[in-house]
């Protein structure tokens, strides 16, 4: 197997769809000419042409809504925004419309879209682009929202997303894109709503997803070196939530840390912690932690920011505490 | 015009009033839930221009959307079904009265975030465009949509990309209670056309003639590769906003100058003056409407509810 980077994993997945069928197209901003902001598509405007990778003005609004329209017409479009925190001003498209249609109308139309989006903290570029929004758009029902931690994991589950008939937002981590991994050489689709056990121990459960999976798994490594064996539990997408094993180790460790990189205050943390308590209170042995971003506008100073955001140590505290 | 095609018109834009004044009176009775906007003033422009596109062209429009739902075609007693929340409607009862949807007419909806569904019809039309089909995309707003981003986003992009679009703002003079000078910066809709590359066309929105022969006009330009076309229907609700409205904003007055050239009397004197139909061919229209209307209430009021577990059903795709 090659190891490959984040990267290059949604490069490859975004490739393979696009040669597989002729209704996938790819429509964002610099996302032809220039290659993609964070490089996913480069080359992608020479080998497919201007018809089938398309930029778009710095429009969100539209952009969301034609990806919309296009859909309910039975193509299946990947829409590119530049960050999630521009998503946030095609908003109304995605939760309104692109979540709604369905049902709204009775199921007369489906809207089989993928709405891309890096997003994340930790790059010093201030309060506005740096946010972690994904439980936000997880609240809705009607759209799917997947956001991957692994190359293997974010190549399956987007080919998924493209040939899912639902619209899908696919969440990437910024500062996951360098991440290496390795992918098998075949193809390979992943469901989409499925978790996954990314690491085995008995000690205690620590459940994330996307940067907060891997900060996990940083730390369950130190974790280990002291003879705590951490099981890591992987969400992989956030709508539709899939609990099952995060409660099966749960009710193998009893003791719980939630690690996720947006705000703690109505977070995922707080939805899974309900879960656990709701599905599996009987074996629960401490209180669950819940380790999450501080409740502040991301500064931009390195120091202050990193203050913020999550790191390994302060998830091996939080297990500390608890066992 | 073939008389049989004139009478069609006149057969449709009656039956929308009487659909609309059959509506309120249910709404009265509260049988009709939520929101019901009328379309009572502007019947000869969903008519006249649905009358002009092929059954390929797609029709999207706003949340004052039964006159559209009823022109392309779809069956009263199922756009009726819809309005009380029937399991027989349109959008099996999820959608109601903002929300119809012919999806087997291309009919789109029906929406009802002000403004959002012309970026709908830039995907409509781009997806005709993916696939070099020389359809077209009719897409309706009314004067208070030209106010929102949406507009102003979608019109640049289907500018920018050549989308087959006709873009036909009912100007009815009020978006709610806000009269159009009060809210845009420019009481012509055209020129808010002209920023994107449209020429644009101000059509006399009650006179079906009028309306017909603008958009056969402007899907022929499209069709024929010129670009999006955008056409301003100058028209007038007669009634309220909604179902509720005070009617503050505007005097008796100004009703009564625009009732004066009610779209449907402005077709008929037509069709009697020149002779095209009598006025016992009329009457036989309008009896025949009120069959259609009443057994469509019949058939409304006799569906079942929808069942409790179609709760969760239409929601995903993926697991149904």
């Amino acid at each position: 197997m090659a190891r490959i980077t984040m990267r290059q994993a949604i490069t490859d997945a975004l490739r393979e769809e696009m040669l597989r069928d002729e209704n996938v197209f790819i429509m964002g901003q610099e996302v032809g000419v220039w290659g993609g902001t964070y490089a996913v598509t480069r080359g992608f405007y020479d080998e497919f042409g201007p018809r089938r990778v398309r930029d778009t003005p710095i429009s969100e609004m539209v952009i969301g809504g034609a990806a919309v329209g296009a859909a309910m017409n039975g193509l299946r479009p990947v829409a590119e925004f530049m960050t999630i925190n521009f998503a946030f001003v095609a908003f109304d498209a995605i939760v309104n419309h692109a979540a709604k249609l369905r049902s709204m109308f009775g199921g007369q139309m489906k809207v089989p879209l993928v709405f891309r989006a890096p997003g994340g903290g930790g790059r010093q570029l201030g309060a506005t682009h740096s946010h972690t929004p994904d439980v936000i758009f997880a609240h809705f029902p009607g759209l799917k929202v997947v956001s991957p931690a692994t190359p293997y994991d974010a190549k399956g589950l987007l080919k998924a997303a493209i040939r899912s008939d639902d619209p899908v937002l696919f969440i990437e981590h910024a500062t996951l894109y360098q991440l290496r991994g390795e992918v098998p050489e075949g193809e390979y689709l992943l469901p989409i709503g499925k978790a996954d056990v990314k690491r085995e121990g008995s000690d205690v459960t620590l459940i994330g997803y996307a940067q907060g999976l891997q900060v996990a798994m940083e730390a369950a490594t130190d974790l280990a070196k002291e003879g705590i064996e951490a099981e890591v539990v992987d969400l992989r997408a956030l709508r539709p939530l899939d609990m099952g094993p995060a409660v099966a180790s749960f009710q193998k460790t009893f003791k719980a840390v939630v690690v996720e990189e947006g705000h703690r205050s109505y977070g995922i943390g707080a939805e899974v912690v309900a879960r656990l308590q709701e599905e599996a209170f009987d074996y629960m042995d401490a209180p669950i932690k819940r380790v999450a971003q501080h409740e502040v506008p991301l500064p931009y100073s390195r120091e202050l920011e990193q203050a913020a955001l999550i790191n390994k140590q302060r998830v091996i505290d939080a297990v500390k505490e608890i066992l | 015009m073939e008389k049989a095609t004139l009478l069609e018109w006149y057969r449709q834009m009656v039956l929308i009033r009487r659909f609309e004044q059959k509506c309120a009176e249910l709404y009265q009775l509260g049988k009709i839930g939520g929101f019901l906007h009328l379309y009572i003033g502007q019947e000869a422009i969903a008519v006249g221009s649905i009358a002009a596109r092929r059954a390929a062209d797609h029709v999207i429009t706003a949340y004052r959307d039964h006159g559209h739902a009823l022109a392309v075609g779809t069956e009263t007693k199922y756009i009726m079904a819809e309005m009380l929340g029937k399991a027989t409607g349109v959008s099996k009862g999820k959608g109601g009265s903002m929300h119809l949807a012919d999806v087997s007419r291309n009919f789109w909806g029906g929406h009802a975030v002000v403004g959002a569904h012309l970026s709908l019809a830039v995907g409509l039309a781009l997806s005709e465009s993916y696939r070099g089909t020389d359809n077209a995309v009719l897409c309706y707003f009314g004067d208070g949509a030209t106010n929102i981003g949406y507009f102003h986003e979608s019109l640049n992009l289907a500018g920018v990309w050549q989308l087959p679009v006709v873009w036909i703002c009912e100007n009815n003079q009020y978006g709610m209670g806000t009269a159009v000078d009060r809210a845009s910066a420019v009481s012509e809709m055209i020129r808010k056309a002209h920023a994107y590359g449209m020429e644009g066309k101000q059509v006399d929105g009650m006179n079906v003639f009028a309306v017909y022969e603008a958009t056969k006009a402007a899907l022929q330009a499209v069709r024929d590769g010129a670009g999006p076309q955008f056409l301003e229907m100058i028209t007038y609700r007669f009634e309220g906003h909604s179902m509720g409205d005070p009617l503050r904003y505007r005097t008796k007055d100004e009703v009564e100058k625009w009732r004066a050239d009610d779209p449907i009397g402005i077709l008929e004197r037509h069709l009697l003056e020149q002779g095209i139909a009598t006025q016992q061919e009329l009457d036989q229209v309008d009896t025949a409407v009120d069959a259609e209307l009443a057994a469509a209430v019949q058939f409304a009021e006799e569906s079942p509810l929808p069942a409790l577990e179609k709760l969760y059903t239409d929601i995903y795709v993926d697991s149904e």
